[in-house]
């Protein structure tokens, strides 16, 4: 994230977070692979064919699903389209601007994608019309409203749930079909900060981390997605052991979005 | 991802469309120092990629807001050739572009001794004149040297490898065929000394046993490729070595 006067963490307050951390404490009181409380409203924007509205402690998102007809790509003619884009709007932060997407809301972007296409948890083929002219196009974009940290795991929840419930008309006046869906992937992003890894970071613990790893996996326990983030290192060790924690709260988390 | 029942990546034999065994690279060749104006530069050819990369700097960076006080910045800049690829690429940045660039500044700032340089970046030009699978890992792996033959302060080279589940089998160096039709990718770098991770992507689909067999087989194959990376930074200062006896 980008620094400024509002976006720098203060020394005292990282000293504090660090000292908390060696008595396998985090600054906010949860535990090491504690996330912040989850609410998640479905059925958010009833004019979207999805959507969910996306709390995750202080982070706030709204993901919509448009679904719309047009062409498949040429080398996919038997396959629906489906495109992920995330707005990290000016109101969220005060260093976000407006205009083009960032390399932050890209890869943001990317990684949701990237959990959500390798778990097939859309049918795409189901939403082929007529193959090389007509298919499905799923559209989910994602506006970031308030942010306080670990946007990836609030989208890709976000997205799942605005997914789950989506449904789609091949022509104006025809039926409903719920959009088909196979699976549920879960992402859950991790810190390391000094030698402990934190699931779920705020921003302040965002601000102090020196790596990010984010995995994805789905409820029959294959990784998905992995992503690693910023300057720091992990040891391959420490990879193994995120993968172990992905899979034990990832499942607690799927519990609770899709029961 | 998905195999079509027409294309076999694996024979009866066990190897690869290519003739590779499942531990096997597709030969690396590095250069150093090819570039005239650059301040350090690395030619890499791995398999059918031929990758350039060049570093400038460290320069005062600029816009200004991007500078830090305390180290220098690291801004990557991964960009493919319109005739690299079999359909022409629309020249200029694009989401994947951009998402490689960032995890290539990352992986290198982790190596690169930044707190030198206060208020200045390293810029590192990476230009893929024809890609051939892996291009983000042998970018990553030139770079890693470009910056060296620039005679910037480093802790240690940064190399790379992928691996990926084929028909099954976890292989290593994915080729083209192989990425495109394979079930999984695994993009991974390391410091070479310490091991430590910079890098790590992965996509598609891998159980735990095969991920952490996928990470092992990188961290054995990145042994033998930062053994060129050294060759290629040393053979330099033999060359000018010999000269001088010859003399």
């Amino acid at each position: 994230m980008p620094k400024d006067a509002t976006g720098v963490l203060s020394e005292i307050k990282k000293g504090y977070i660090s000292k908390k951390l060696r008595e396998g404490l985090r600054g906010d009181g949860r535990k090491l692979d504690q996330f912040r409380e989850i609410a998640i409203e479905p059925n958010y924007v009833p004019r979207a064919q999805g959507s969910a509205f996306v709390k995750l402690g202080r982070t706030k998102v709204v993901v919509g699903v448009k679904i719309e007809s047009g062409e498949p790509f040429p080398d996919t003619p038997n396959m629906g389209v489906m495109t992920t884009n995330v707005e990290m709007l000016p109101m969220a932060f005060p260093t976000f601007e407006p205009g083009p997407p960032n390399e932050e809301s890209i890869e943001i972007a990317r990684v949701v994608d990237r959990g959500i296409r390798e778990s097939k948890m859309i049918d795409l083929e189901k939403l082929c019309i007529e193959p090389g002219k007509k298919v499905m196009i799923v559209f989910i974009d994602i506006d970031v409203i308030d942010y306080d940290g670990n946007l990836i795991d609030a989208c890709t929840m976000g997205c799942v749930t605005a997914l789950k419930n989506a449904t789609y008309k091949i022509t104006p006046d025809g039926e409903e079909i719920p959009l088909p869906v196979r699976s549920y992937p879960i992402s859950v992003t991790m810190v390391k900060i000094g030698d402990e890894i934190l699931c779920d970071p705020d921003l302040e613990e965002e601000q102090m981390a020196d790596a990010r790893l984010t995995v994805t996996m789905t409820e029959d326990g294959s990784i998905r997605a992995m992503q690693k983030g910023n300057n720091g290192t992990f040891k391959i060790e420490e990879i193994k052991k995120a993968v172990d924690i992905s899979e034990r709260v990832g499942n607690d988390i799927r519990k609770k979005i899709v029961g | 991802m998905g195999t079509p029942s027409n294309i076999k990546l694996i024979d009866e034999n066990g190897l690869r469309l290519d003739g590779r065994g499942d531990e096997e690279l597709r030969p690396i060749k590095i250069t150093t120092d090819v570039l005239e104006r650059a301040d350090g530069s690395a030619f890499i050819e791995w398999g059918g990629n031929k990758i350039l990369v060049a570093v400038y700097g460290p320069r005062e960076a600029y816009p200004k807001h991007t500078q830090d006080i305390e180290k220098a910045v690291i801004k990557a800049r991964y960009n493919m050739a319109a005739f690299s690829v079999d359909e022409r690429k629309r020249p200029g940045p694009d989401r994947r572009s951009m998402e490689i660039s960032k995890v290539i500044s990352e992986a290198l700032s982790a190596a690169v001794m930044l707190e030198q340089f206060p208020r200045t970046q390293i810029d590192v030009f990476i230009e893929v004149i024809q890609a051939d699978a892996g291009t983000r890992i042998a970018s990553l792996t030139a770079a890693s040297v470009a910056l060296a033959n620039a005679g910037i302060p480093m802790k240690d080279l940064v190399v790379g490898c992928t691996a990926g589940k084929v028909e099954g089998r976890i292989v290593l160096d994915l080729s083209k065929e192989e990425d495109n039709f394979g079930n999984a990718d695994l993009p991974m770098a390391v410091l070479s000394k310490t091991d430590e991770i910079v890098l790590i992507q992965m996509d598609g689909e891998l159980t735990k046993d095969e991920l952490n067999k996928g990470m092992e087989m990188i961290l054995k194959a990145t042994k033998r490729i930062n053994e060129i990376q050294r060759k290629a930074l040393s053979e330099k200062y033999t060359i000018a070595q010999n000269k001088e006896e010859g003399e």
